[in-house]
Order: structure tokens, then sequence, then C-alpha cells
């Protein structure tokens, strides 16, 4: 419960930040800076899913495909 | 084979269609189907290890896998001048294990010692810029030698005025079909064997996936952005391996029995900070639970540092520590007497690190002389885990705009 506490705080803190234009974006904008994996990280995303019990939470898929062997 | 024609020509006819809406561009320049991006990534992954399930936890893991992933992204405004993008993927893996082969240890080689899977999927968002909703739907598929799933999806998002947040909610479910195939000496008398000359007969069960995914991006400052996610999902349906053997403690042996239920919770925060002009910090944190027992943590950090603007070399670094599941132990470990029961050291506890570099070249001229060539990225990774599985991992990614 604390826990869900702190990251609503967190949550709340973060809507109170300075408004950033779009004329500061440019350093946000960089190809750099995406929020999500890169491209070449494809793969790797699918064995990590396979080779450890853990998943999800990384923009990957969370079901379909074995990984069986 | 014709699978991979087909969907060969219908990433032919989309490109051939944008090629020709780009030529009719000048009449109407809102209104056509638009070629954004095409992206072609391939990779070698090698794993050497001595805890095979299929073999109950000992024997070799050695497994090669050769991947091809080909997407291409399309773009037109409609009517109401809403963006509409199209997003087709198809990718395609084909892999050799050692464990499989142990399936029936009798033939010389077994039906599943390679195996190749093919998983194509599509994606359609729509955005109004005027009210920063998207909607969205995808579709996926995926195939193995004993494996089917069909998965579809719907989002919704919804961006602030500025653009310095988002908030993202995704529903996917996976219908998921396995082939039940046994190993040899534990098949009732008459069981087929499952390979495709013998497969009459043999049983099919479900697994069902149900993924709910909530996310929330920011922008704290001009040069820090982050992102929240929660991930929850529930499976249903034969969550185990039917092929992996386990052998108790009396020396008696079963195939692996799992709960038919697993409730996962994943959360994560991803943090990108542009520390200066040369060097881009990307960070990545998770916290895994759910009710098998499992608990993870897995830290990831990648630095980018750019040699100059076409240029970039990226260090990367990433630690997982897992607790392992209730229902695990080693090869003759296990109590006859247990519900459930595994000896698949995916799920025992461990911990792993994974670390490697990359190089990135992007070129607004374009690369080689080719002007649509926009990127090529090389990224190579060595994986290491306490249980003495390790990996190596080599990656070619290229984009053409």
């Amino acid at each position: 419960m604390k826990k869900l506490l702190l990251v609503a705080c967190v949550l709340s803190g973060l809507n109170s930040c300075v408004s950033v234009k779009e004329y500061q974006k440019s350093r946000i904008n960089d190809s750099e800076m995406s929020l999500s994996n890169r491209n070449v990280e494809k793969f790797e995303s699918s064995f990590y899913l396979y080779r450890e019990g853990a998943g999800g939470a990384n923009g990957g898929k969370s079901g379909g495909g074995c990984g069986c062997n | 084979m014709k699978k991979l024609i087909l969907t060969a020509g219908l990433l032919s006819f989309m490109w051939t269609s944008a090629l020709k809406a780009q030529t009719q561009e000048e009449a109407s320049p809102q209104r056509k189907l638009t070629f954004e991006e095409a992206n072609f990534v391939s990779s070698y992954y090698s794993q050497k290890g001595n805890n095979a399930a299929v073999t109950g936890g000992i024997g070799s893991e050695k497994l090669t896998d050769v991947g091809g992933s080909f997407n291409v992204t399309f773009s037109m405004l409609d009517k109401k001048k809403r963006k509409n993008t199209f997003f087709l993927d198809a990718s395609f893996e084909k892999y050799t294990s050692a464990s499989s082969d142990q399936i029936d240890p009798t033939t010389v080689s077994s039906a599943s010692r390679t195996d190749e899977h093919f998983y194509p999927s599509f994606v359609w968002t729509r955005k109004n810029e005027k009210t920063g909703n998207t909607f969205g739907l995808n579709v996926a598929y995926s195939t193995e030698f004993d494996y089917k799933s069909v998965g579809g999806g719907v989002t919704y998002a919804k961006s602030s005025k500025d653009n310095n947040s988002e908030f993202s909610a995704k529903l996917n479910v996976f219908f998921d079909t396995w082939k039940v195939i046994l190993p040899a000496e534990l098949r009732p008398v008459g069981y087929p064997t499952g390979a495709a000359q013998d497969s009459e007969g043999i049983p099919y069960k479900p697994r069902n996936s149900y993924n709910l995914s909530l996310s929330y991006s920011k922008v704290i400052n001009p040069r820090l952005q982050m992102l929240f996610m929660i991930d929850p999902s529930y499976q249903e349906g034969l969550l185990s391996t039917p092929f992996h053997r386990v052998y108790f403690n009396d020396n008696s042996l079963r195939v692996e029995k799992l709960p038919g239920q697993r409730i996962k919770i994943p959360a994560s925060i991803r943090a990108n900070y542009f520390v200066a002009d040369h060097l881009i910090l990307r960070s990545f944190y998770r916290f895994y639970a759910d009710d098998w027992g499992l608990i993870a943590h897995t830290a990831n950090l990648e630095t980018v540092i750019k040699v100059n603007p076409f240029f970039s070399i990226t260090p990367h670094y990433r630690f997982n520590a897992q607790s392992g599941i209730d229902y695990f132990s080693a090869y003759t470990a296990h109590n006859p007497t247990a519900d459930f029961y595994t000896s698949d050291y995916d799920l025992s506890k461990f911990t792993s690190h994974f670390a490697g570099a990359g190089f990135r070249i992007s070129t607004p001229g374009g690369i080689m002389g080719m002007s649509s060539w926009n990127a090529l990225e090389i990224r190579y990774g060595y994986y290491n885990r306490s249980t003495g599985l390790n990996a190596h991992i080599v990656s070619l990614a290229l984009q053409f705009k």
C-alpha cells in the first residue's frame, strides 16, 4: 500500500512539472531519446522472454508463441 | 514457404501502392497512402548450458536461432484530417535445439530438433491531432510445428494539449493451441509421436492470455523524459510444456505439471536523459511478481555516445534477479506427492547479466549512396546466467525512409 501511495505521489508530482515548449524539445525529439526498445533489440526481447520467468512491461509482447526450447 | 510468398506479395503490393500514391501526392497531398519507413532486423543467437528441461534439468541446452524481421509503416490522413497509420510486420525464426532432440531419443533426429517460427502482425492506429486521442487495433498470428497462436487487441491513448504527457491503455488477448507431444517413454500405448506423418488422434490443448497494459509518459524537462508502465496479465490453459520431463526422488518419472492459471504483474519505469550533446543515458527498471511465487527485478542501462551527429556507440548492461517459482526443483529432487512440479531452469532462482555494445550510423544523405537507406545498426551482447547457461547474440537493423 505504501508503495502504491509513493507511486501516486510521484505521478501527481510529475503533473506539476514545468511545461516544455515545442521549441525546447530538440533534445527530447532526438531518435536516441525514444521511450521504447530499439528495433535492433527485437530478438533480444524474445530471448529474455524465453530464458527468464519474468516478462512484460517493456513494450514487447507478453503472450503468443511458445518459447519452450 | 507459401506463407512467406504470401507475405512478400502483400508487402510488395503495399510498397507499390505507396510509391504510386507518392507520385499522385501533388494532386491531393493529404489523402493518399504515404510510405513512412521500413525496417529490416536480423539476428543470430547461440546458447549453451547443461540444465535442459526436456531431460529433467540435466543435459545439453545447446540452441541456435537465426531470425529475420521486416516491417513497413504507411500513413494517410482521412476526411477529418486524422492520421491513420498502418504497420505490417512479418518475422521468421529458424532454430536448432539439442534438447528437443531428446523428446524421442530413440530416433536419429526427432521432428522438433529443428523448427521454424513465423509470426506476422498488423497494427492500425488513428490519431486526432486536435483532440490528442489515438485509437488502434492490432492482430497477430504465430505458428510453430507444435504451437499456434492468434491474437488481437485494442489501444486507446490520450496526449496532453502541450504534448508533454500521454496516457495509453492496451488490451490484448492471445488464443494459443498446443499439440501435446509427450516424451517417448511416457506415451501411452498407441499415442502418436506427433511427427507430421503420425499426428492422427493427438490431443490439442489451449493456452489463453489476457493482457492489460497501462502506461503514462511525461516530458519532465527539456533533457529528461520518463515512462511508467504496468502490464498485468492472466493466463489459463496448458501452461506447462508437455514434453518436459521431471524426475522424482523415488526415481519415478513424469511429465512437467504446473497450475492451469497464472497471474503476472510487471511494472516498469523508463527514464532517458540527454546529458550533453555527446552523451545520452537510457535506463529501465522493472519489478515483476506472479502467483506462482516468482519475484524478479530487472535493470537496464544503455549509454549512447555520439561520436558525431551521424555515428554513435551504445554500450549496454542489463541485470536480472529472479526468485524462482514455488514448483521448481532440480533433477531427482522433487517429492512425488507434490501437486505441481517442474525442473525448467528458466523458472528457477538465478541472477543474469547481459552486456555488450553496438553502433549506429545515420546520415541525412543516406548510406552507401542510397538516399532512402536512413540508418544502420549492429549490436552484440553476451548473456550469462548463474545456472551456467550463457549465450551470444548479434543483431543487425536497417532502416529505410
